[in-house]
């Protein structure tokens, strides 16, 4: 049916493409490349607070690997990886050809490569790489900043104009290229996750641009928009960028709960419980993810009535993903379930991303945030809810459609000893941050009283450790798709979904006639 | 050519982090040494403190109230989750069922969640009202952020000091042993009395700070061109640790907050000590200094507040921080070298005025340093009189 639109030879089949599953590829692999150099700052940072005292770097350049450490974990890792199964998978979803706009596509993901060379080249560069965290609150990202801030600032730019031309292909095939038949509500969940992330980038990522670019005036031009002295606020940053921020953070979850929604009910062998009431739950995630920006802020000294909004507000969003994870744990109930590589991710996402709702719950207390506000109990909640909440899910999503990629299972054992690793080093890693944050060590500083050290040096063997067992997945990744054992078709005992009507591997081209939807 | 300058950058890049050997050595010198300290610390502490003042403890009783609303939600959740994984395994025979909806359900974990979530907004806005009423206090106190220390200023009386780290550079650099109150210790600590309402006004110069002091539940941000106002009640006597909670730059990790209840009579002495200080000091500026006496404080001024940039030896940290050995401004005309520390720079905001920081006596003993060290050799000295008639003269 294709015969004479097969992929292109050699480099320029990848420079070229307009291929979803090319495409999906790219920013999948991208996105590995990236977790890596992300986590060896990590491992940089963690060395350095193995124990008290200054070792291995100094205070300027262990500033610099947290900032580089959080802006590629966010927007070099976690989101491109999404963007990547939005791109392999939607349209075997929903029975599409290709994604809507596929010149769009190439696009949106090669410019990504330019991003952050140039973000990572500023590491190279007199004066350092962004040493103002990742969340750069101006003045010190402003007048106070290195000269590199102008490489972030464009940088930003470009991930910002990737992730809105992505978004804008997933709206306009979600919504046009659906099989007849395969109504909205019918959709696999993944889907509508992805719908409902594209509208929030849609609407955040400009929020972005625009705060960036304020700090470009700032900088170059002469404005004070958060300079107290020229008649600025700096408060006014803060508020723009967690307007962007909070969203955000969203962003990175909403696409792994579709995933989860599709692993649980596979190995559960028993449809997805509440299934319409999972789209609600997510909507609402999505509403109310634009009312609680400010209690990233609680400390900044807004007014009484603002802090009681914004702790209200948090407070409610436990609600719709509480319902999500009642839903998961209803969907396993009297099941029949076996415990996969996908299915042992999945598992691990439940309950350690709930641990992450709960700290996420504890810090919605304003009064007690007071406490919590920029420690370590900060860094172990969101790390909660992106280690094994974002990353999990997305390791999940390849070990359960890798052999629909490929063609090949990977190898059980190995995908179990990776999970263990994994499971073992990140509990070690995150949870006794918790305790350093609850015993008064701040978030962010490169040295610290003995008082913190054995929860420290627990911390940094764990991140070792976790770091190691990524080594594990690369290899069996590699190792399945050279030469895996052939997968069937279905892959898995009776999925539910298009994509498993498939052959393994699934063609270049699939669906170029609609499927039939039953 | 260009290629060369490629590799210079690599190398630089790498030279930031220190040999092995040297990091090695450091690391395991570092690990020997943890026996010095493992009798005073209290290690492995694993919660939030319940603090001294009554804001503390409610804040600390509203966290275990909380978290113990989700270790009962979690038991729950976990119960049912783990039962299912044991019992409901195909490898155990079990059968899947089919069903895949219920509103009762779905009603019920909605409004459940919402119920519980309500009875925690009541105590939680109770206790926020209160942290908020910032009315009269007995005492006000201006605390204001620097890169990278604290500024106290006694509203109402001229009292004002300044309060930064005075933990040793060998013991950071792993040199001696770390003492108990490592990083968390400064030259002068902030007093205040027991058993009043102090009011703080806390405010930034330069980039945002955050005040935080754990045993009194307060932390609120030092935003430059805003003032914030929080308060204690301090029940017991006692010294009180914190640190910086706004990431400020490369120092933040090292300017740590410390804080001295003392009973309203010993209060008092201190008070009155600290502003006869304060008197001898204005003093202090008539009179006339030697060459030594100038280069000896110029000395200490230096190490405390200058080396944070321009480093012990003088050279700097280039191009960030420039080096005053051999720089034009320390070895050209006194009026320009003057000009910069009491103005601050024009183009760089990080070299900032320190008029306000130094008394004219430090600023005059700085420069005489500058000007006569890691091989500038000016031969001259400034008075502080001399600082002052700058001053007057629209210097400022
Ligand atoms: C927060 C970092 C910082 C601290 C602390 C600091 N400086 Fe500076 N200093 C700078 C920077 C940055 C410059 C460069 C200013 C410029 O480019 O105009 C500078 C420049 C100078 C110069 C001019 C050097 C030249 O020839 O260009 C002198 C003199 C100087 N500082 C003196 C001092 C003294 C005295 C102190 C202590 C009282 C001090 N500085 C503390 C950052 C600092
Ligand atoms: C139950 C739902 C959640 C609640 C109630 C919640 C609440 C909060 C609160 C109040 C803070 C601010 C803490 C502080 O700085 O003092 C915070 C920080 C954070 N949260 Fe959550 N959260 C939830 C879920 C999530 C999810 C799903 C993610 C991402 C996947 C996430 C990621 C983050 C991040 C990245 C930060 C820190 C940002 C920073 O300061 O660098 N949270 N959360
Ligand atoms: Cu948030
Ligand atoms: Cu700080």
């Amino acid at each position: 049916m294709s015969a004479h639109h097969g992929p292109a030879k050699g480099i320029t089949r990848w420079l070229y493409t307009t291929n979803h599953k090319d495409i999906g590829t790219l920013y999948l692999w991208f996105s590995f490349a990236m977790f890596l150099l992300g986590g060896a700052f990590a491992l940089v940072i963690r060395a350095e607070l193995f124990e008290p005292g200054l070792q291995i770097i100094e205070p300027e350049f262990f500033n610099q690997m947290t900032t580089m450490h959080g802006l590629i974990m966010v927007f070099g890792a976690v989101m491109p990886a999404f963007v990547g199964l939005a791109n392999w998978m939607i349209p075997l979803m929903i029975g599409a050809p290709d994604m809507a706009l596929p010149r769009m596509n190439n696009w949106s993901f090669w410019i990504l490569p330019f991003a952050f060379t140039m973000l990572t080249s500023t590491l190279f560069m007199d004066g350092g790489a962004p040493n103002f965290g990742w969340t750069f609150y101006a003045p010190l990202s402003t007048t106070y900043a290195p000269p590199s801030v102008t490489f972030f600032i464009f940088a930003v730019h470009i991930m910002g104009a990737s992730s809105i031309m992505g978004s804008i292909n997933i709206i306009a095939t979600i919504l046009n290229l659906r099989a007849p038949g395969m109504t909205l509500m019918k959709m696999p969940l993944f889907v509508w996750t992805w719908l409902i992330t594209a509208y929030l980038l849609i609407a955040v990522m400009p929020v972005l641009a625009g705060v960036v670019t304020m700090m470009l005036m700032d900088i170059h031009f002469s404005t004070s928009f958060f300079d107290a002295a020229g008649g600025g606020d700096p408060v006014l940053f803060q508020h723009v960028f967690w307007f962007f921020g909070h969203p955000e953070v969203y962003i990175m979850i909403l696409p792994a709960f579709g995933v989860i929604s599709a692993i649980i009910p596979t190995f559960a062998r028993k449809p997805l419980f509440g299934y319409a009431s999972m789209v609600y739950a997510t909507s609402s995630i999505a509403f109310l993810s634009f009312i609680v920006w400010a209690h990233h802020m609680f400390t900044v000294g807004m007014p009484v009535a603002g802090e009681l909004f914004f702790m209200y507000a948090t407070m409610l969003i436990a609600v719709p993903t509480g319902v999500k994870v009642f839903n998961w744990v209803t969907t396993m109930f009297r099941g029949s379930i076996t415990f996969e590589t996908p299915m042992l991710f999945s598992v691990a996402f439940v309950i350690l991303f709930t641990i992450g709702g709960f700290s996420g719950l504890m810090l919605a207390i304003a009064p007690a945030d007071f406490q919590y506000h920029d420690t370590y109990f900060v860094v172990a909640h969101f790390h909660y809810v992106l280690v094994p909440g974002a990353i999990f899910s997305i390791i999940a999503a390849v070990y359960y459609w890798l052999p629909k990629w490929c063609g090949n299972m990977y190898n059980e054992t190995m995908g179990k000893a990776h999970f263990w690793t994994a499971f073992v080093g990140l509990n070690l890693t995150f949870f006794p941050m918790h305790f350093s944050g609850l015993a008064g060590m701040p978030r962010r500083i490169p040295d610290y009283n003995m008082m913190f050290a054995d929860w420290n040096m627990l911390s940094s063997i764990g991140a070792f450790f976790f770091g190691a067992s990524q080594l594990l997945f690369l290899f069996n990744v590699i190792a399945t798709i050279r030469n895996g054992r052939k997968a069937s078709d279905q892959v898995w005992e009776n999925p539910e979904g298009l994509e498993w009507t498939l052959p393994s591997p699934a063609p270049y081209h699939t669906f170029t006639a609609p499927p039939k939807i039953g | 050519m260009q290629f060369c300058m490629l590799l210079n950058r690599v190398s630089g890049f790498f030279q930031r982090i220190k040999k092995p050997t040297t990091w090695s050595l450091a690391l395991l010198f570092t690990l020997l040494s943890q026996q010095s300290f493992s009798v005073d610390v209290d290690r492995w502490q694993y919660n939030m403190t319940e603090g001294v003042t009554p804001v503390s403890r409610d804040v600390y009783g509203l966290h275990m109230d909380i978290f113990w609303w989700c270790v009962a939600i979690a038991v729950v959740v976990f119960g049912v989750m783990f039962y299912t994984m044991i019992v409901h395994r195909k490898a155990n025979g079990a059968k899947a069922s089919n069903f895949h909806e219920s509103t009762l359900l779905e009603i019920i974990w909605t409004v459940v969640p919402f119920v519980i979530l309500i009875i925690m907004a009541v105590p939680a806005t109770k206790s926020l009202i209160n942290i908020y009423d910032h009315k009269e206090g007995d005492m006000d106190i201006l605390i204001t952020g620097y890169q990278w220390k604290w500024k106290y200023d006694y509203i109402g009386s001229d009292v004002s000091y300044f309060s930064s780290l005075s933990t040793p550079q060998n013991q950071i650099r792993n040199m001696s042993t770390k003492g108990v109150n490592y990083l968390l210790e400064v030259d002068e600590p902030l007093v205040i009395p027991i058993k009043k309402k102090i009011r703080f006004l806390i405010t930034a110069n330069d980039v945002i700070h955050s005040w935080w002091v754990p045993d009194f539940a307060v932390k609120r941000d030092a935003i430059p061109g805003y003032i914030n106002e929080t308060w204690a009640f301090v029940d017991e006597p006692g010294t009180y640790r914190g640190q910086c909670a706004e990431l400020c730059g490369k120092n933040h990790g090292f300017m740590p907050i410390v804080v001295e209840a003392l009973p309203q009579a010993e209060y008092d002495t201190w008070l009155a000590a600290k502003q006869a200080e304060t008197l001898k000091l204005q003093e202090l500026t008539n009179q006339t200094f030697t060459f030594d006496e100038l280069y000896t404080q110029g000395e200490t001024v230096y190490n405390n507040v200058c080396a944070a940039c321009h480093q012990v030896n003088g050279e700097g940290i280039p191009p960030m921080f420039p080096s005053i050995a051999g720089s034009k401004i320390a070895t050209g005309a006194i009026n320009g070298h003057l000009d910069i520390i009491v103005n601050g720079s024009k183009n760089n905001p990080a070299m900032r005025s320190f008029s306000g920081e130094l008394s004219e006596v430090d600023i005059a003993a700085v420069i005489t340093y500058q000007r006569n060290s890691w091989g500038n050799n000016m031969g001259d000295s400034v008075q502080p009189i001399d600082i002052l008639r700058f001053k007057e003269s629209g210097g400022e």
